[in-house]
């Protein structure tokens, strides 16, 4: 039980997928302009990386393994995550239009996340069973979500700043963006 | 040489699978989607500024195909774009007069004072907010250029102090109108070449005191005007440009020249209608 907490709160916090181990800065620089898209965008990531994850995990443990082509696990992650995200999209789309809406484009656009792809390999990596690798998709997409609401927050405020010039746009946002993971390195000395 | 056969077959076989299962749930959870809304999204211009009201054109195109929105509801396509939706829709669009914006301001360097040098924020609302009076004139233009940044389209440029619109550039879409603090911008009919350049409501000693070039409300227009379509209220000359038939006799009497004239290159044709 006690590993089992640590796996979620190592995925969202000790080794935040961002600001830790650099995946999916693309979308974690491109959607936190405003709050209320990152916040959509979050439960996006939430939702795809705990399928993704779990998918990931029964397919390589009862079909790369056996068979013995464990090398394949990158191409057939890509490939099934990628379906997987337009079956659940087309699902929700027909079945629940709110909560469609609410995710709105950002579930088609994390199909490509390359932190999804991440989160499964990690997993596969570090020998999760199916539950492990649930949670700690789970986890790591809390921390993801964590990161790009907070971020999106300290963009809010830099806007009414009088920033020099040179500094406006991208480069405050990357500073901004280093700041944090060195503030999120301070989690690593959580041990238990 | 297994290995490889195995690799393949098993890729093979999760890429049928995978591929059959697309295809089972695009036809089992198939939302039909409305073809006019699809349609109506071409003929809109696509810059998403939100100006109709809506969060973009999408919102726009769904609003008009649920009889949300009139066909003509957007103000940077204008007419053209009207008259395609308006078929797509099956319905007459009422033409839609192509809307600019005009900065209520002639207040130039030469016509009026500023009242000290403003160092801080180069923005219009920032200075506003410091309680300073920049210019002479309460009313007028400050020409930190808020209205420029505001311009998704370049059309404003500050010359001079007082913000100018380049109206083959603007789409009309507002913008510029909601970033001004003094108000001083206003979406006024492309096809109205005569209009009232001051948004001074003080009386006409006080405005003459602080602008040369300042609306003193003499009420001379308002005699000149054959069609009645000038008033004076709060000490300020306002056009009504339906009623303006465009004649330039108000032009031509106002003691201030506050009230523009259609410029000589590009003569307005004499009969305009409403």
């Amino acid at each position: 039980m006690k590993n089992l907490i640590l796996i979620i709160l190592g995925g969202a916090l000790i080794n935040n997928v961002v600001l830790n181990q650099f995946l999916g800065i693309c979308s974690f620089l491109g959607v936190s302009k405003q709050m209320k898209a990152s916040a959509s965008l979050g439960g996006a990531v939430i939702f795809v990386m705990t399928i993704a994850s779990a998918v990931a995990s029964l397919l390589y443990d009862y079909v790369l393994k056996p068979l013995g082509i464990d090398f394949m696990k990158t191409i057939v992650f890509i490939l099934v995550i990628a379906a997987l995200v337009q079956i659940v999209e087309m699902f929700l789309k027909k079945t629940s239009p709110a909560v469609y809406k609410s995710l709105g484009i950002y579930l088609p656009l994390i199909t490509t996340n390359c932190a999804v792809l991440g989160v499964a390999l990690t997993n596969v990596q570090n020998e999760y069973n199916f539950i492990e690798s649930v949670l700690a998709g789970f986890g790591t997409a809390i921390g993801f979500t964590l990161a790009i609401i907070l971020l999106a927050s300290i963009r809010s405020r830099i806007r009414e700043e009088d920033l020099p010039a040179p500094l406006r746009g991208a480069p405050i946002v990357l500073i901004s963006a280093a700041l944090m993971s060195i503030a999120f390195m301070g989690f690593s000395g959580l041990a238990f | 040489m297994d290995i490889i056969l195995i690799t393949t077959a098993v890729i093979t076989v999760i890429g049928i699978v995978v591929g059959a299962g697309l295809v089972f749930t695009g036809k089992k959870f198939y939302v039909k989607v409305d073809e006019r809304e699809a349609a109506v999204r071409e003929c809109l211009p696509g810059n998403n500024c939100g100006a109709c009201g809506f969060a973009g054109c999408d919102a726009a195109a769904a609003a008009i195909v649920a009889g949300d929105a009139p066909v003509n509801v957007c103000p940077v396509g204008g007419s053209a774009v009207a008259q395609r939706i308006g078929g797509i829709m099956g319905e007459n669009a009422e033409a839609v007069e192509r809307k600019v914006a005009f900065v209520r301001c002639k207040g130039t360097c030469e016509v009026t004072k500023n009242q000290g040098e403003y160092i801080g924020i180069r923005d219009c609302r920032t200075a506003v907010l410091s309680g300073m009076n920049l210019t002479d004139c309460d009313y007028g233009c400050i020409g930190l250029g808020s209205c420029v940044e505001a311009c998704p389209q370049n059309a404003i440029s500050v010359v001079d102090g007082v913000a100018v619109v380049n109206e083959k550039r603007c789409v009309g879409c507002g913008l510029c109108a909601k970033a001004c603090p003094k108000n001083l911008i206003e979406l006024v009919p492309e096809s109205k070449q005569i209009r009232v350049q001051c948004s001074n409501k003080d009386k006409g000693p006080q405005v003459k005191k602080v602008c040369q070039a300042g609306c003193i409300g003499c009420s001379l227009c308002v005699r000149q005007c054959e069609s009645g379509a000038i008033t004076v209220n709060t000490n300020l000359a306002h056009i009504n440009y339906e009623a303006c038939t465009q004649c330039g006799k108000c032009a031509e009497k106002c003691p201030a020249k506050v009230i523009c004239v259609p410029a000589p290159e590009e003569p307005v044709s004499e009969n305009v209608p409403a």
